[in-house]
């Protein structure tokens, strides 16, 4: 009876999915989804087939093999007699360790290029300008390339050394030696994950300090609060300086002095120097490549950044009474980093993927290790690239969702 | 006021005086000087350390390059010019292994003559170069250059690859009849059928025409009339020219799929947003050289059995892939900068989606979009050095192989030095393009 | 379902594609051309000449193979390939046969599944040092940095090498010969590793040769051939006899120079069946009776490739060592042709 009162119910035709905007939608969807599904399917059949017919059916067993090889740059223990994946795994942390310095240095060297560039001093502004154009027209395995030429170079011969009073820092064309610190009272290492490749020894000297270090800040943080609240009570502002120096220096001193820390410098033994911490040729020409490469960019985004402030915002804040540090501080820099993190992060992103370039200098990063070597003598070239590739979306993906996160912090709120 | 004053007040004057020219250290080059370059102790001793900075690389590289041999038919050879000339071998440059080399290390392998019974076919991606540019005018110089050359941009695909791969002429004239078919039948049916039916059967008796019938209306037009060029193998591709071919290619056959990912990324369809979201962030996430990886080593895993590209083609195959997804970004960006108003306005005048996307949308997305395509291809240009890893010849690879000749074992910067500069005048001059475009579009917009 | 249904279809399709392969003979004469994967450039062995020919010792292997099959020595489409790419390309059918300096082991013979069809090359890695390093012997390395031009069985070779006599060594791998040079002759390494033949061919160009030594010890057996896919014995037949001619004719005193001569018949019976004009060695092996005189002609018998690429008389001046025919104390020793 009920039926009588509704109203006609259009009858379903089957054109309706084409041309019924409320049917549309959902025929497309399926259509795509179906579309991919077959085709991924089809992939991954057409490699089933392959493999088999090849005699090389996907297996993750010959990460477990003998590696058999040396990787001369490295954070971790590694002997020859370690396997695959424990080199992958070093290979891994080579790469993070080229991407932080990488980025690091690039953004120094960014910044202060895009600064000189707007400099008033003409000669300076274009050398800038040059150095910008020379690094970012040129390709980066090029660069990588001659740098690493430079480098090795310009640098002396070890046995130039022979006889003479080395000092803490020295500079060889097998690489620079910074002095390596050393606890003469160690507290020992804590190994994670006893055996297997991804051990991982972590220094208890080092956790102490920095819980020392993070206790000693907490302090100073909370001295300086109490200032604040004071300030605000009384209007006076107790002298704490003194006080916050003393929290943050002596149980830092204390303890270092308690673990007998003292400084290990590399000396002249045979054909190289010995002791102190390495850094080799292959990772300071990558290193200064890639930063010198990315600078170019980030001098540029830099630059625009800047010029992209209008000077009305400087004005107004001068004519708030701020003094210049403070128009800096709270007005140019808040706007200029909306501008500049964006394409900073993604320019990061390039530099780590531009890392994978390492292995044209001999610096075993993951490319080198997995993708290079094992690749080449396992055979095991599906699951290497496969093992690679997820590896780069892992990474590039974090430094993405930092991107994002930090989009929606420093949005225009608009209304 | 200053009247009355001028009664009573005897010293002032009443008269200007001439004006008189400023004191000499304020104008003219030494003032010019003062104020760029001396203005604090900061910008001096700026300059002064600028000035021994090209001091030092200028006295290091100049004899390099102008100390030079350039008549040395090996290494050994300009070794010995050097030592006669010089005394010693180090600090200056030996140019003969460009002069014998310039050839290879700009066209790689493709027929050059030299070898006996082949002819001189290097005037085919030159002339494809230049046909190049005059497609790229009417887009690239909208303002000066007629919009009749159009019709060149548009035959573009088709007599590029003839010209470089060479072949029947048929082969090409039947894939572009594929493209006519299907035009005229969403043109012409829109009316008749509606627009979706239409477009559905068009692109179908387009697939049709090009993989049932087209291969043998070519097979027999050849039979008949064998029109055509000389067949070249992309194996012979290589040096300078390659990367030129890889990155055109890549840039031009991503810029439609980057449309479709763009609009696709935009779209309120959550499965096709997410399938494009997908891609362009697994493409964007991976460095090329994995990539490049995957189309040396495993492309062939992936089609079915005793399918065979050859090397370059798959090359292709990926970078086109990757500089899609990164061309889809630039286009959202595009797609980003538009004013809302933009869209209402095609809303308001009724038109729909795929109508307010190619009238009113695209043709200004894609034009704001061009300095961010210019870089792209900058990008992608710079990044096809990358293929030597993989084994092509491109000119990094040609430069390795050169060194593989006894002759020339050992040499080094020349090589490089030679590369970069090939790199760097074509890039340099496509940023000031893209510069100068933004620049234009720029006013335009305030 | 519909989706399974597709997939089987596929799957069928796929394997009957596969079982439709016909034989890489077959493949090479339907084609008229041989195509063969050599290196990107190595010194002697394979690099492009200014007009675009690929020259060297690997490359006249090649030429041979293509003479043998289709009787023109240029029908020869080289493939250049990488450490990382040429087993794919094997695999894949991209190229009939690779003849790229490439070490015969188990494991690519057994778990790859290739087929050296025979050696052309007895290689073994060395070292090269700077004389005013004063260094004799490979064993006083100890603590050494050591550039190493990376392929897979060198820096393997290398630890194994150091690790025996219980030294230490800094490696410094190298992609590519040119950098691994550059880095020697600036003093980054106080070693340069990789076979010998290729320190030798690099120790040729440097400025002052005289200034460097190699080292005595030969640290790995490298015997280096060409090899081709598992399973087609046919084409692995050609290839491996086609190399053998080239070996038999040099002990048997056929060259480029009296092969006109020899063809027209002669008292031997084995350069006669060599040759062709006794017995029908030619139409077992599915090719023309002429097919070895072809081979020889392409670029003459072992030892004039030899000579010719990387002998004593070109830059490089290897001497032929284990490269010598058994008869004179070499290890080349061609089975007979019967």
């Amino acid at each position: 009876m009920s039926t009588l009162t509704d109203p006609p119910k259009e009858q379903f035709r089957l054109s309706m999915l084409l041309y019924d905007t409320r049917y549309r939608s959902a025929t497309i969807q399926v259509v795509a989804m179906f579309g991919f599904m077959l085709l991924a399917a089809w992939l991954i059949n057409n490699a089933i087939i392959n493999l088999n017919t090849l005699g090389k059916p996907v297996a993750f067993g010959f990460l477990g093999e003998t590696a058999g090889y040396d990787i001369n740059q490295r954070l971790l223990d590694y002997s020859n007699q370690d396997s695959h994946m424990r080199a992958a795994f070093l290979g891994l942390l080579n790469t993070l360790v080229i991407a932080v310095l990488g980025c690091i240095a690039a953004t120094i060297i960014g910044v202060v290029v895009g600064v000189l560039r707007l400099s008033s001093n003409w000669l300076v502004a274009r050398i800038m300008t040059v150095y910008v154009e020379m690094f970012r027209n040129v390709p980066v395995l090029l660069w990588i390339v001659l740098i690493f030429a430079i480098v090795t170079e310009s640098t002396p011969h070890p046995k130039v050394y022979k006889g003479l009073d080395t000092g803490a820092v020295v500079v060889t064309n097998r690489g620079t030696y910074l002095p390596e610190p050393l606890f003469s009272r160690s507290l020992g290492d804590i190994h994670l994950f006893g055996n297997s490749s991804l051990r991982f020894d972590v220094s208890i000297d080092l956790i102490a300090i920095l819980i020392v270090l993070g206790l000693s800040i907490f302090a100073a943080m909370k001295i300086r609060q109490r200032a604040d609240s004071i300030q605000e009570a009384t209007g006076d502002r107790p002298r704490t300086w003194h006080t916050r120096a003393a929290v943050l220096i002596l149980p830092i001193a204390a303890l270092l002095l308690a673990l007998g820390f003292h400084l290990g410098y590399a000396e002249l033994k045979g054909f190289n120097f010995k002791g102190g911490t390495h850094l080799r040729n292959s990772l300071l020409a990558l290193w200064l490549a890639l930063s010198l490469y990315t600078a170019a960019f980030i001098a540029e985004i830099v630059r625009a950044g800047i010029l992209a402030i209008s000077k009305g915002q400087t004005e107004a804040a001068a004519a708030l009474g701020l003094r210049p540090n403070k128009t800096m501080n709270l007005v140019v820099l808040p706007q200029a980093l909306r501008v500049i993190i964006p394409p900073l992060i993604s320019n990061y992103l390039n530099l780590t993927k531009n890392s994978s370039l390492a292995i044209a200098v001999g610096y075993m990063d993951i490319t080198g290790t997995l993708g290079g070597i094992t690749m080449n003598q396992t055979g095991r070239e599906l699951e290497c690239v496969l093992m690679l590739m997820l590896v780069y979306l892992a990474i590039s993906l974090s430094i993405s969702a930092v991107m994002n996160w930090y989009n929606e912090a420093v949005k225009l709120k608009e209304r | 006021m200053s009247g009355t004053h001028a009664h009573t007040v005897a010293f002032v004057r009443d008269t200007m005086l001439p004006e008189q020219a400023p004191p000499a250290s304020e104008v003219g080059p030494v003032g010019w000087v003062r104020h760029n370059l001396f203005s604090g102790w900061l910008n001096s001793a700026l300059t002064l350390v600028s000035l021994g900075v090209i001091y030092y690389v200028l006295s290091g590289v100049l004899p390099w390059v102008f100390q030079s041999v350039w008549n040395a038919d090996s290494l050994s050879e300009c070794r010995e010019i050097m030592r006669e000339s010089w005394g010693d071998t180090h600090g200056h440059a030996c140019w003969g292994v460009i002069k014998e080399r310039w050839n290879q290390l700009l066209f790689g392998f493709y027929p050059s003559g030299a070898i006996e019974g082949t002819s001189d076919l290097r005037w085919r991606p030159i002339l494809a170069l230049v046909l190049l540019m005059g497609a790229l005018s009417p887009i690239l110089f909208s303002d000066r250059v007629s919009s009749k050359m159009l019709i060149l941009t548009a035959a573009y695909p088709f007599i590029m690859p003839f010209l470089m791969w060479g072949g029947t002429i048929w082969g090409p004239l039947t894939a572009a009849i594929g493209f006519v078919i299907g035009f005229f039948i969403i043109k012409k049916g829109a009316l008749a059928l509606g627009e979706l039916v239409s477009m559905i059967i068009g692109v179908v008796a387009a697939v049709v025409w090009w993989f049932l019938l087209a291969p043998y209306v070519a097979d027999g037009l050849s039979a008949i009339l064998p029109i055509g060029l000389e067949p070249v193998q992309s194996r012979q591709f290589g040096g300078f020219m390659l990367a030129i071919l890889l990155g055109v290619v890549a840039i031009g056959v991503s810029l439609p799929i980057g449309v479709v990912l763009a609009l696709g990324r935009q779209s309120d369809l959550i499965v096709v947003k997410y399938l494009c979201v997908g891609f362009i962030e697994f493409i964007r996430g991976v460095p090329l050289i994995t990539l490049l990886f995957v189309a040396s080593l495993l492309l062939n895993v992936f089609l079915p059995p005793n399918t065979n590209f050859d090397i370059i083609l798959r090359v292709m195959i990926m970078m086109t892939l990757f500089s899609a997804a990164y061309m889809a970004e630039v286009i959202r960006g595009g797609l980003a900068a538009l004013p809302r108003g933009q869209y209402e306005g095609a809303d308001s005048l009724g038109l729909n989606y795929w109508q307010a996307q190619r009238l009113i949308i695209m043709p200004q997305a894609l034009k704001i979009s061009i300095p961010g395509i210019v870089s792209t291809f900058i990008g992608i240009f710079k990044d096809t050095t990358l293929v030597s890893i993989i084994g092509l010849f491109d000119v990094i690879g040609l430069a390795s192989a050169i060194r593989a000749d006894t002759a020339w074992n050992g040499v080094y910067w020349e090589l490089f030095a030679f590369i970069a500069a090939l790199f760097f005048v074509v890039c340099f001059s496509m940023s000031r393009y893209s510069m100068y475009l933004e620049r234009k579009l720029q006013t335009g917009h305030r | 379902m519909k989706n399974k249904v597709i997939l089987g279809a596929l799957t069928i399709a796929g394997l009957a594609a596969g079982a439709a392969a016909a034989g890489t003979l077959d493949d090479v004469k339907a084609r008229g051309k041989l195509n063969c994967g050599v290196t990107t450039g190595l010194v002697g062995f394979a690099a492009p000449n200014a007009n675009g020919e690929w020259e060297g010792f690997d490359v006249a292997v090649c030429r041979a193979v293509a003479a043998a099959v289709l009787g023109d020595s240029t029908a020869v489409e080289f493939v250049p390939t990488t450490g990382k790419t040429r087993f794919t390309a094997l695999a894949s059918g991209e190229i009939d046969m690779l003849a790229r300096n490439t070490t015969w082991t188990f494991s690519r013979d057994v778990d790859l599944k290739f087929e050296f069809v025979g050696v052309n090359y007895y290689d073994g890695q060395g070292f090269m040092v700077p004389k005013e390093l004063g260094v004799s012997s490979a064993k006083e390395l100890d603590g050494a940095t050591v550039c190493i031009q990376t392929g897979t069985t060198t820096e393997l070779n290398l630890a194994d090498f150091f690790r025996s006599n219980n030294i230490s060594y800094e490696p410094v791998p190298i992609e590519t010969n040119a950098e691994a040079q550059q880095q020697y002759l600036a003093g980054a390494c106080d070693v340069y590793t990789t076979d010998a033949s290729g320190l030798a061919a690099t120790r040729a160009t440097f400025d002052d040769p005289s200034a460097h030594v190699l080292l005595p010890e030969i640290i790995s057996k490298e015997p280096l051939g060409p090899l081709v896919r598992h399973g087609d014995h046919e084409w692995g037949d050609v290839v491996r006899w086609s190399l053998n001619a080239l070996v038999a004719a040099e002990e048997l005193g056929v060259t480029s120079a009296n092969i006109g001569e020899m063809a027209a018949g002669t008292e031997n019976p084995e350069i006669n069946r060599l040759l062709g004009t006794e017995g029908t060695l030619g139409e077992m092996l599915g090719l023309s009776a002429d097919w070895a005189k072809n081979a020889i002609g392409a670029g003459g018998n072992y030892g004039e490739v030899f000579a010719k690429n990387i002998g004593e008389d070109t830059p490089i001046g290897l001497a032929r060592g284990l490269n010598a025919q058994w008869t004179e104390g070499g290890l080349l020793y061609a089975p007979p042709f019967r």
